[in-house]
């Protein structure tokens, strides 16, 4: 039993992910590498970051961002170097420009028309029933108060 | 018009339905591939490099060797499946539509690679070999087989991820490789005069 459970250890996908190790001159380039790696996506495997992923590209990508870091390049001039060789692509979170302004802008226009409905509705269903006391005129009074008579006799009668 | 509205949920359904419905059809008919990625490299340059020839590992080439001529550019590799599949159009595409084919060996090793030109026969002009994949992270390469096309001014102008064949070639560049073409006479008509 505690054989399986080491062979499970062992084996866990969260330790087979990533298989290599960097080392880094100080531990402010080993963060920088970590928010890379996970905010970066890996080409071939669409819905993984760089730390997720165990395709070739993405351990290839894994040490170009080791190499970048260490040759003392920004943020900056690394996300320019994957951009210019991936496209917008690569960055999970997208730079807005022309390409991705729907992307940014689409959840807050959608959360205008949703606004914007909300009011509509609201001040519709208002409207009518205050409409509704101010239309009935003496004689529509009289006819309800006749209906509502009749009901009462019939209830009492039955 | 009260009760139009209250279709509107409905309508709106069906909208969101048939949208999805044209994806899939579309995908399925492999018009529209969502794991394609655009390259990052149409209409610029060809990225530099220095790298060995595979026929002869002494021979060093370079990004001028890719210019003059309307080129594909094909990354293969010994260990990848599809460029099996894919090799047999390549031929074809050498001997029959006279295209000239660079490739690009990547992540593989010499030997293996030189036996593979020998017996699946060779229908590249010369091929770059790229062992560690430094041509390939510049091109912005995500696996083999891939397919560039530059133009006379060895910019890049199309990338295709996958294997070649008839189908893709009618669909996809036929028509590039035309206009390339033409742009290539026109360039060359205004030199000479």
């Amino acid at each position: 039993m505690r054989l399986l459970a080491l062979l499970l250890l062992l084996f866990s996908p969260a330790l087979m992910a990533v298989v290599e190790t960097y080392h880094f001159d100080d531990d402010e380039k080993r963060d920088r590498y970590q928010t890379f790696v996970e905010e970066l996506r890996c080409p071939k495997c669409q819905n993984q970051n760089l730390a997720g992923s165990n395709s070739p590209i993405a351990k290839d990508l894994r040490r170009e961002l080791h190499r970048l870091l260490e040759e003392g390049r920004d943020d900056e001039q690394v996300v320019e170097y994957m951009v210019s060789r991936y496209g917008e692509f690569v960055l999970y979170r997208p730079r807005f420009n022309p390409e991705t302004a729907v992307l940014w802008l689409a959840p807050m226009i959608f959360l205008a028309l949703g606004l914007a409905l909300v009011a509509m509705v609201f001040r519709r269903q208002k409207k009518p029933a205050g409409a509704a006391t101010e239309t009935l005129n003496d004689n529509e009074k009289k006819a309800l108060n006749d209906i509502l008579k009749d009901q009462d006799v019939g209830d009492t009668n039955g | 018009m009260q009760r139009l509205k209250l279709f509107l949920p409905l309508i709106t359904f069906a909208a969101i339905a048939i949208f999805f419905y044209t994806m899939v059809s579309r995908i399925d008919q492999g018009e529209y591939n969502p794991q394609d990625l655009p390259s990052a490299l149409i209409n610029k340059p060809f990225p530099s490099f220095s790298l060995a020839k595979l026929e002869d590992l002494t021979v060093s080439l370079q990004q001028k060797d890719l210019l003059g001529n309307i080129t594909l550019v094909n990354v293969w590799a010994t260990w990848c499946p599809s460029c099996h599949v894919e090799h047999g159009y390549l031929n074809y595409l050498f001997s029959e539509k006279d295209m000239i084919i660079v490739g690009v060996n990547y992540k593989d090793k010499a030997p293996a690679a030189q036996r593979w030109l020998q017996t699946k026969g060779n229908p590249y002009r010369f091929n770059i070999f790229d062992p560690d994949g430094i041509l390939g992270l510049d091109l912005g390469v995500t696996g083999a087989p891939e397919t560039y096309v530059l133009d006379h001014r060895g910019f890049v102008r199309f990338r295709y991820q996958g294997p070649l064949n008839e189908m893709v070639w009618q669909d996809k560049f036929q028509a590039l490789i035309e206009q390339l073409q033409q742009e290539q006479l026109a360039y060359n008509g205004r030199g000479s005069r």
